[in-house]
């Protein structure tokens, strides 16, 4: 390694180098601004969450992300490369499952898919399958079609076949917004202890403000016509996160008004 | 119970009594009606001495070929277009051009070039099977899901990856529905192209026993047509049943 490289590292190492960064990022479609100028920096192994009223860009911010589009102006870059198209180690978890998931491959065969994209050889893939399906709780439905699983099922399916690619991100766009509270729940700490387990770095895309704050340790929230950062709210509750302790935590509620002013505001 | 299911079946058996008796009081001598029980009759000895089974053969075979031939192209080419919305604008015209063509127009072209036989035929009815899997396929591919080519892209799979894992498999279904319309059109062409002018199969044989004033045979050959267009639109829906049961219904669920 050069001297002027380690030198670059160790500079790099200071500023704490973005592992997802937005640059003065715009996106036009069909003459409509709906990002304009975002700027937002996500460090590796951080757990990111987006709010906003709707139609203010947060599912397109994360498509941006994700490499699905392309700025209009500015840049997005993963690990300092311009991310013009999907990464095989940036995984997207959608929030319509029922769409996403493949209904004529059973849970093992919706995994597989990811597998099969990776080229990981057959023999390896069964293995690999069980282990990411207990990984979701999913032990002993290999053989069920989408269509026989409850929304809970199905989006915990969904994640696990995100991690078959084995990201080191995960972009999930409201991808509990469809269940019901107590599955929710479920699968909020289920998602948490993955993720801070391997280090992952998570955006998480959502309309709930509980979650958000419950789930980030950042949370960022859009202003509407055209998409831009209107608050930026560093989360410093203790991990492990747990639903009645934290959500009872005075920070937890002074966040949550916070926030809850900040929302109320952009409906103006 | 059995009277409800007797009932579609009650007029139809009726009227063929009827013409019967009528025919045989009225002692029928015609060059195109025959009692239904001579009818009966002849179709039995041509399934007797195999000449109507060797004819369904040879029809069937030329509408398999041409079948396979053109639904193949069609498929490719469906499946070519609904994906890439710039190549089907670029070939629009084009298609629109050829598709209202009808096949049998192509007949003395393709006599002239390949003469009688099974190759002609086969070309006529290619070409009249390209159509409609082409068009069924295109607009099916086109409602896939749109998120499911998300997830393709998202998953980085390759495009012949996501041609073979995606875009067929969420298509087949509605693309088995084009390839039965197709295996009618082909059955529907080949007797047409026999009638008029290859000398074999069904088509021949309908041709050949009313020129021997043999209105017994000839409409048992239309009998037999009819049974065999029955017999193969039953087959590749109950195919279709047993194929796609699954994926059908979770078509019908989105």
């Amino acid at each position: 390694m050069s001297v002027v490289a380690r030198l670059d590292e160790a500079k790099a190492a200071r500023r704490g180098t973005p592992l997802i960064a937005f640059n003065g990022t715009t996106l036009r479609l069909g003459g409509k601004t709906i990002i304009e100028q975002l700027d937002l920096e996500v460090r590796p192994g951080e757990f990111v969450c987006i709010v906003g009223a709707s139609g203010c860009g947060k599912t397109t911010a994360l498509r941006l992300a994700a490499g699905l589009y392309r700025p209009s102006e500015g840049a997005v870059t993963f690990n300092g490369e311009p991310m013009t198209e999907p990464r095989r180690e940036v995984a997207v978890v959608f929030q319509d499952y029922g769409k996403a998931l493949l209904p004529w491959r059973t849970a093992a065969g919706n995994i597989s898919l990811a597998l099969e994209a990776s080229r990981v050889p057959s023999r390896e893939r069964n293995g690999r399958i069980d282990a990411l399906l207990r990984k979701v709780g999913l032990p002993g439905h290999a053989d069920k079609y989408p269509t026989e699983m409850s929304g809970g099922m199905q989006q915990r399916l969904q994640i696990a076949r995100c991690l078959a690619q084995e990201p080191t991100t995960l972009l999930m766009d409201e991808p509990f917004g469809a269940l019901d509270a107590m599955t929710r729940q479920g699968l909020q700490d289920e998602v948490l202890s993955l993720t801070q387990a391997s280090r992952t770095t998570v955006i998480f895309v959502t309309h709930d403000l509980d979650e958000a704050i419950y789930l980030g340790d950042r949370v960022i929230g859009l202003l509407p016509h055209p998409g831009r950062i209107g608050i930026e709210i560093d989360v410093n509750l203790p991990r492990p996160r747990d639903q009645l302790a934290t959500r009872e935590h005075p920070e937890f509620l002074r966040l949550r008004r916070q926030l809850f002013d900040f929302i109320k505001a952009t409906e103006h | 119970m059995t009277l409800a299911r007797a009932k579609p079946v009650l007029l139809p058996a009726a009227a063929l009594l009827a013409f019967e008796l009528w025919a045989r009081l009225s002692h029928l001598q015609s060059d195109s009606l025959a009692p239904p029980s001579a009818i009966v009759v002849a179709l039995g000895a041509a399934i007797g001495d195999l000449s109507i089974l060797a004819a369904t053969r040879d029809t069937l075979f030329a509408a398999f070929v041409g079948l396979a031939a053109g639904g193949g192209i069609g498929l490719m080419l469906g499946v070519a277009f609904g994906i890439s919305r710039p190549l089907d604008r670029l070939m629009e015209v084009t298609i629109e051009a050829i598709r209202p063509i009808p096949s049998i127009a192509l007949l003395p072209i393709a006599l002239i070039s390949l003469g009688f036989g099974y190759r002609m035929e086969i070309v006529i009815v290619a070409f009249a099977c390209v159509w409609p899997m082409l068009i069924l396929t295109r607009a099916a591919v086109r409602s896939i899901e749109p998120r499911l080519m998300e997830v393709s892209r998202a998953l980085r799979l390759s495009p012949a990856q996501r041609i073979a894992k995606i875009v067929i498999p969420a298509a087949l279904p509605r693309i088995f529905v084009a390839f039965r319309l197709s295996a009618g059109i082909a059955l529907i062409v080949a007797v047409t192209v026999e009638i008029a002018i290859n000398p074999l199969g069904l088509g021949a044989g309908i041709m050949l026993a009313q020129q021997a004033l043999r209105a017994d045979l000839m409409l048992a050959y239309l009998v037999w047509i009819g049974v065999i267009g029955y017999a193969l639109n039953i087959l590749l829906i109950a195919a279709q049943r047993r194929l796609f049961g699954r994926a059908a219904l979770a078509g019908d669920n989105t």
